[in-house]
């Protein structure tokens, strides 16, 4: 009787520490995986803090209304939207704006819309030619040879007391 | 004294550990046969022991920051002492890693090695492919001149043909919109803290397989890999003719990167590193970005590829290309081995290595690309006695942009068609619909022509006897 007492026992206490341990397993995997959530935190934030910063578009003046000349395409630089303190020469950003009749202005953005190469401005042939992969544009931005899937992309324009401003962007990613 | 030494010896011993660390390596039998074939991988793991290092040495020279980076280049190169050397060194050790690393997949995969049970080690072998480019991506940006900048617009480019969230990732990537203050940060902080950490914990992890499930013997024709006996055939094998791995493997190593090191060093010191050209800036535009020689096989192939299909093997190719890697191990496990009872795999292997090779080499030569530094013609000597019309014409043909992309003699870019007999292929008036309406790759010149510069251009054209100053 006692015997049968002293078993029943045992096997409680068994049965007991078998609980015991898979609840402390689950309680560790569990402090294990709250812990990594927190470290991963920070790292998670820092990493998209440039994406998650507080962006805006700025109007940038690029010159007067009579620095373009009617049918002609003149390079201009503007400073980016917010650049950072530290940023230095690399916050500005280049645009071909192109003057026609009626004071219509375009401004074609540099970047290549096939793989964002700096696209240079032919003047006598009135071309936009990409080095890297030979896309061509016509004078209007539409794609004339080459592997570009589409035209140059533009920056919204406007001209407020004959001064010419640019709207500032994100550099253009072509899509599928 | 050297009772004393012994005895601090015995101790560090005891309480460290130190025999039994590296127990395992005399202990750890190899095939007999696993010779100079197999020295691939240790060297490839060389080639990242001395990345970190000279990697370590830049860090204590370089300025991660987007206004000062290229000056601290400049400092390494021209100023610092054996700063060039060890810039050099970091270059070429990239170029080592990713070649002997090539290698190392090619050997692998012709050998079978990584059928049962070596599945694990092929797997994260390819992860260790996919963040050593990310290395000699990032790393080059890193360079942070001109050609650095443009090739960071480049890559997120690329990330903007992925559907739905492109633009995230491009931007992402760029950290902001536009190239900026963190832009260079994060490729620091990716090609210096990141991706290295993933390095360490896969190649630590590549290396336990090797010893959990030993080197793969080299294959014999006719022996075939069967799950259900192999590891007992391959532990008898070992027990019988097992060599300990060292030093009967590990010398061959040990030799192969010596000699390793030796080219490097020799490259590092008489080449040295790419050139840095010029200073950041996104408003100079007379920038031509070209990858290092790793990638310029990409690079020919966004050149080359039809534009309607582009968009999408650039999302879809790295994508298959992947999941056809990962999946290898799984699409055959067992049986042949030998690469002579798999002619398939010598025919893949030799298509891949084709197809690279020629891609490489016309990524070199850009054809595709124009010419902007072509010698202009000579108005006097292009065309013996020539008229002022076809004078008019050489100008123009210079001024236009014609000679940017096709050759008169041997001057001239080499996009389209070579013109010096074009007169024997087209007459006057199929040169004019050409000029005028353009082609797949030539721009329509109707626009912007004048009706008497076309009719001097192809009159010049139409000339006989042209040729190059």
């Amino acid at each position: 009787m006692s015997c049968d007492c002293e078993e029943q026992k045992t096997t409680d206490s068994k049965l007991e520490a078998v609980n015991r341990r898979s609840f402390l397993t689950k309680i560790t995997i569990a402090i294990g995986g709250f812990i990594g959530t927190v470290l991963a935190f920070p790292l998670i934030t820092a990493m998209l803090d440039p994406v998650t910063r507080k962006k805006d578009t700025s109007w940038r003046n690029v010159g007067g209304l009579i620095d373009f000349e009617e049918g002609k395409t003149k390079m201009v630089s503007f400073e980016n939207a917010s650049p950072y303190k530290w940023s230095g020469e690399i916050a500005y950003s280049a645009a071909y704006v192109r003057r026609e009749e009626n004071n219509k202005l375009t401004a074609f953005s540099v970047n290549c819309a096939h793989l964002g190469c700096p696209v240079r401005w032919e003047e006598k042939p009135e071309l936009f030619m990409c080095p890297c992969h030979g896309g061509v544009y016509y004078k209007d931005g539409s794609r004339a040879a080459g592997p570009p899937p589409r035209g140059l992309h533009t920056y919204p324009i406007r001209i407020v007391n004959n001064q010419v401003e640019i709207e500032t962007q994100a550099i253009p990613i072509t899509n599928i | 004294m050297k009772k004393i030494l012994k005895n601090i010896g015995c101790w560090l011993d005891d309480r460290g550990g130190f025999s039994d660390l590296l127990k395992p390596l005399t202990t750890h039998l190899v095939p007999p046969e696993s010779t100079w074939n197999y020295v691939w991988g240790s060297a490839t793991l060389f080639c990242f022991i001395l990345q970190v290092i000279t990697g370590i040495a830049l860090g204590f020279l370089y300025q991660p920051s987007v206004d000062v980076a290229y000056q601290s280049l400049q400092y390494i190169e021209n100023q610092a002492f054996m700063g060039s050397f060890i810039r050099g060194l970091h270059n070429w050790g990239a170029s080592g890693m990713v070649f002997l690393m090539g290698m190392h997949m090619i050997r692998v995969y012709l050998n079978a090695a990584y059928k049962y049970p070596r599945e694990m080690s092929w797997i994260t072998g390819v992860v260790l492919m996919v963040i050593t480019i990310v290395m000699a991506f990032t790393g080059q940006l890193l360079r942070w001149d001109n050609n650095g900048v443009w090739s960071a617009i480049v890559a997120a480019e690329q990330m903007g043909r992925i559907p739905l969230i492109g633009d995230s990732l491009a931007y992402f990537l760029l950290g902001g919109d536009t190239i900026g203050g963190e832009t260079l940060n994060r490729f620091f902080a990716m090609h210096v803290f990141l991706f290295p950490a993933l390095l360490f914990s896969f190649v630590g992890y590549h290396l336990y397989l090797v010893f959990r499930n030993g080197i793969s013997e080299p294959p014999k024709v006719g022996r075939l890999v069967n799950p259900k006996t192999y590891k007992k055939w391959y532990e008898d094998m070992l027990i019988k003719k097992g060599v300990p791995f060292f030093p009967d493997a590990i010398w061959r190593d040990a030799v192969f990167s010596a000699f390793v090191l030796i080219v490097i060093v020799c490259l590092a010191w008489f080449i040295g590193a790419p050139e840095l050209s010029s200073k950041p800036d996104l408003t100079n535009v007379n920038s031509n970005p070209k990858p290092d020689w790793y990638f310029t096989w990409i690079f020919a192939l966004f050149a080359l590829m039809p534009r309607e299909i582009e968009s999408y093997v650039m999302f879809l190719g790295p994508l298959l290309g992947g999941v056809l890697l990962f999946s290898i191990p799984f699409l055959s496990n067992k049986g042949e081995r030998s690469p002579l009872r798999r002619p398939w795999a010598i025919a893949g292997v030799v298509f891949i290595i084709l197809s690279i090779s020629s891609l490489w080499y016309v990524g070199i030569q850009e054809p595709w690309s124009p010419r902007f530094n072509a010698k202009p013609l000579s108005e006097y000597t292009t065309v013996p006695d020539a008229s002022t019309e076809i004078k008019k014409g050489i100008e123009l043909f210079n001024t236009v942009g014609c000679i940017y992309c096709h050759r008169i003699g041997n001057q001239g870019g080499i996009r389209g068609p070579e013109l010096t007999n074009v007169q024997n292929r087209l007459t006057k008036d199929q040169m004019i619909i050409r000029i005028v309406n353009g082609a797949e790759n030539m721009p329509a010149y109707g626009g912007s022509l004048s009706k008497d510069e076309l009719e001097a251009i192809v009159v010049f054209l139409s000339s006989k006897e042209k040729q190059s100053n």
